[in-house]
Order: structure tokens, then C-alpha cells, then sequence
């Protein structure tokens, strides 16, 4: 029996060695619960965790504790998404005893995009920890029990740790080193960034495996649908680290007219098949903005249904043909 | 300017000098003390025009191809955000190279300590911003580091 950190469902799911599958929950720009369990519901039957966002691109939207407090009040497993550039050690502490206390399990430990990419440039950027130094505070949290000050918690937080992960941008050879960091600091497992370029992400899982990572934290895939040529041209210039091929541009530009959305999509379905094979990944984090009703699709598609094996049956098979 | 930063093994050469003058003095180095007031106009004269130093008081150099951290726009002193460009730019700032391309390259010229960009820096204490960092470095009895983290 091993013993487990948080007892949350990604962890189950990940160290019985099965592939796992998270999405990406958009959080609302409203103040009415029924937004975010609309969005909810679409994806929580196809995977094993909805990760809700911190501001992320540094636009204001639903807080990732608010998002998290709806999720675990209806039996949903949250990955809690915690971003340096809002709030300083003080606040990060407590909001993390405070997740915990609501029931929030996995929580994904962020640098945070700059304030300069969002719809408030003017705000005051605080990156008081960084994402490394946030992971650590966290690991201290719920193994030593004491905050960074030294001061003792009365109940430890049992808590999965995240961090991210960008092999798509420079400087590459750095990159599976900075991974390594993360793990030295608390990582226990890794969501990368959009993967649109497959043979990028191959050199860098064979430096993780060579290094033994591997063996050390559990690696998902960030994938997504690209909903035409025109959406792809936006998210590379104006979200940070994103990188998305020419040829992923021409592709979508060749499907024509009104056939570009269905042709994103079948681009998903094949990143997902191709990197399930790649030694070392662990699951896929799924990341539809603005397109939560094309999640269950892709995933079906892309052969990981069904989500929830019946204990004890032995291990489902995730091949085509066992499902049909 | 550009050729030393581009040379951390020399600029590592000059610490080593400066550590050797400053090291008979270690026992009187305090918070606040005498050699921090002298210290302080020192460093400024030097590190701002060779590492366009901010003054945090807690220098990783060493650890970083003696390139300076705190010139990130997000302060980032474990590593390179996800943000940075193709073309090795700064998220934040686009005309600016990513500081972190560059320590990488510096980092991996040093002799001695090339190992040392994997060391997981602790956060920094803003109670200690603007003091002397060469003072807070051989100082025996100031922490920089909270007390409940774990190096």
C-alpha cells in the first residue's frame, strides 16, 4: 500500500500508474454559481480533475478559491490553480489552509502571467515568491506543519503539488533542469503548457527519463483545440508561451471555410493520441478556452473514456477496440 | 560594459579579490553597522553600472552566470518564467532580452560553479532591501532567509 499525500483522486488515479485526464474550467465573469457548475458539469464525467484558473493572462475573472469552494461543495475534484503575481506570502499561506479546509486537495503552484498581458495593465505586479519558492512553502505546509515564519499549524494540509512546465520556449536546454528544481522543491506533478509541437516535447521527455524524473513526478500534457486559423494567429502573439507551428497555421488555413473548428479539434485528437506514447507522460491537462463542450469530444475521440473504472475489476483497457 | 558581463569567470575573480579584503573584518559586520554605512555607497558605484544591480541586499550571482536576477521584470531568481518568447525576449518586456537565456549561457561558462543554478533559492526579504549584501553575505549573525525554510 503506498501512502498517499492528499488522498485526492488525480493522485489515486496517477500513482496506480493509469493515463490521466484534467481540464481546464474558464471561470466566469459573474457573480451566479449556476456559471461555473454549467461548466462544471460538461467536464467533470470526463476527467479526473477540473483545474480552475488564477486570473490567468491576468485577466479579472471568478477567484480560483471561489471556483474551488463551488466544485468541492458538489462533490467535484478541483485542481486549485495558485498564481505568485496577485498576492504575497501572507495571503498564499492562508488561502491554501483555507482550500484545504474546503475540502481542495491538488493544487497547481504558478509563476503568474505578467500584469501587462491582462485587461488591467495598471495593477501593481507583486511576485513576493515565485513559483519554486511557492511549491516549497507548500511541501512545508503539509510536511513539517509549520509556516515559512517557523510558527506551528495545528492540522497540516494534506495537499497534491503542481507545477507547470514550458518546453516550447527558450532556454530549451534549461528546461528539463528547471523541472528538476521544481521537484527538489515539492513538484508532484507537472502540467506543461499548449503542446502543439510534438517533436519538442519528445527531446524534452527523453532528458526527463534520462535524468530519472520520471520516476519522481507524474508528467500530464497540456492539449487543446485550436477553434480556426484566425484564434491560433491571436493566442501566439498575445498569450504568453504559447507556440504554435506555421504549419499547424497552414493546416488550419487549408480546411477552408466553417471546417476550421472541426479540423482544430481533430489536430487535439491527434497530439493526445501521439503523446500517449512518449515515455514519461502520465495523463493529459485538456485546455478548451472558451470551448468546454468540445472536451468530452476530444477525450472520447482520442480513446480515454470511460473516466471512472469500476474498483477492483482489474485494470480497464483504454484501447479503442475494448470500448466499441 | 557588456564584455564583463559576458565573462562571469573574471567577475567571479573580483568577488574572490573582494571577499579576501573583507574577510579579516567578518566579526564587526552587523545590521546597521559601520561597515554596512560604507559598504552600501561601495556597492552602488560598482554593482549598479555592472549588473544594473537593484540593491535587494541578497545576491545569488553565483548562482545565476553572475547575471542579476532582480532585473526580471517578475524578479524571478529560481529560473525562466514560461512567458519567454522564441526569439529568447522578455514577456513583459519585448525589447528586452530574457535575463534567464542569459545566466544559462553565462552559467554554463563558469568553472565553479556552474552547478549552482540548480540551487532552490528561498524568497527575499524585503526587510533587507537596500542593505549591503556583501555584509549580509559574511556576517555571521544575519538571516535573510525565513525561519521556517528549508534550504
Amino acid at each position: 500500500m503506498v501512502a498517499l499525500k492528499s488522498g485526492s483522486r488525480l493522485e489515486r488515479v496517477l500513482t496506480s500508474g493509469r493515463f490521466a485526464v484534467t481540464a481546464e474550467l474558464n471561470p466566469p465573469d459573474s457573480a451566479d454559481p449556476a456559471a461555473v457548475y454549467e461548466r462544471a458539469l460538461v467536464l467533470a464525467e470526463v476527467c479526473d480533475g477540473i483545474n480552475a484558473t488564477d486570473a490567468s493572462g491576468a485577466n479579472v475573472h471568478m477567484s480560483s478559491v471561489g471556483i474551488c469552494a463551488l466544485l468541492t461543495r458538489a462533490g467535484y475534484e478541483p485542481i486549485m490553480q495558485v498564481s505568485c503575481r496577485d498576492r504575497n506570502r501572507i495571503a498564499i499561506q492562508g488561502d491554501l489552509l483555507g482550500a484545504a479546509a474546503m475540502g481542495v486537495r491538488n493544487v497547481l503552484c504558478l509563476t503568474g502571467d505578467g500584469v501587462q498581458a491582462g485587461d488591467q495593465p495598471g495593477a501593481k505586479p507583486v511576485f513576493d515568491l515565485d513559483s519554486i519558492n511557492l511549491l516549497r512553502t507548500a511541501r512545508t505546509l503539509r510536511d513539517e506543519g509549520h509556516f515559512l515564519s517557523g510558527r506551528k499549524l495545528d492540522v497540516k494540509p494534506r495537499l497534491f503539488l503542481g507545477g507547470a512546465a514550458n518546453p516550447f520556449v527558450p532556454p530549451y536546454e534549461y528546461r528539463p533542469q528547471r523541472l528538476a528544481k521544481k521537484v527538489a522543491a515539492g513538484a508532484d506533478f507537472i502540467q506543461t503548457q499548449y503542446c502543439f509541437d510534438v517533436a519538442r516535447l519528445k527531446k524534452f521527455m527523453a532528458d526527463i527519463c534520462d535524468a530519472g524524473l520520471n520516476e519522481q513526478v507524474h508528467i500530464l500534457v497540456g492539449v487543446g483545440p485550436l477553434r480556426s486559423a484566425k484564434a491560433a494567429e491571436w493566442m501566439r502573439k498575445f498569450v504568453p508561451g504559447v507556440v504554435i507551428p506555421d504549419s499547424i497555421v497552414e493546416r488550419l488555413k487549408g480546411a477552408g471555410k466553417g471546417k476550421q473548428k472541426a479540423e482544430g479539434k481533430k489536430i487535439c485528437v491527434e497530439i493526445i493520441e501521439q503523446v500517449q506514447d512518449i515515455e514519461g507522460v502520465c495523463g493529459v491537462h485538456v485546455m478548451a478556452y472558451r470551448q468546454e463542450e468540445l472536451v468530452a469530444e476530444i477525450i472520447e475521440e482520442a480513446g480515454l473514456l470511460p473516466r471512472r473504472w469500476q474498483y477492483g475489476k482489474g485494470r480497464a483497457k483504454r484501447s479503442k477496440e475494448t470500448l466499441s | 560594459m557588456r564584455f564583463l558581463q559576458n565573462s562571469p569567470n573574471l567577475l567571479v575573480s573580483l568577488y574572490h579579490a573582494v571577499e579576501w579584503v573583507l574577510k579579516p573584518f567578518q566579526r564587526w559586520m552587523g545590521a546597521n553597522g559601520f561597515f554596512e554605512r560604507v559598504l552600501i555607497p561601495l556597492e552602488v558605484i560598482t554593482k549598479v553600472p555592472v549588473f544594473d544591480c537593484r540593491m535587494c541586499g541578497q545576491c545569488i550571482l553565483h548562482s545565476t552566470g553572475m547575471t542579476c536576477p532582480m532585473t526580471c521584470p517578475k524578479t524571478l531568481r529560481n529560473g525562466p518564467c514560461g512567458g519567454v518568447r522564441s526569439n529568447g525576449k522578455c514577456e513583459i518586456k519585448p525589447v528586452m532580452n530574457c535575463i534567464w537565456v542569459e545566466a544559462w549561457k553565462r552559467s554554463a561558462q563558469m568553472k565553479e560553479y556552474s552547478k549552482d543554478i540548480l540551487i532552490v533559492q528561498g524568497p527575499v526579504n524585503h526587510q533587507r532591501k537596500g542593505s549591503s549584501a556583501w555584509v549580509n553575505d559574511l556576517s555571521t549573525n544575519i538571516r535573510t532567509h525565513p525561519d521556517g525554510w528549508l534550504p
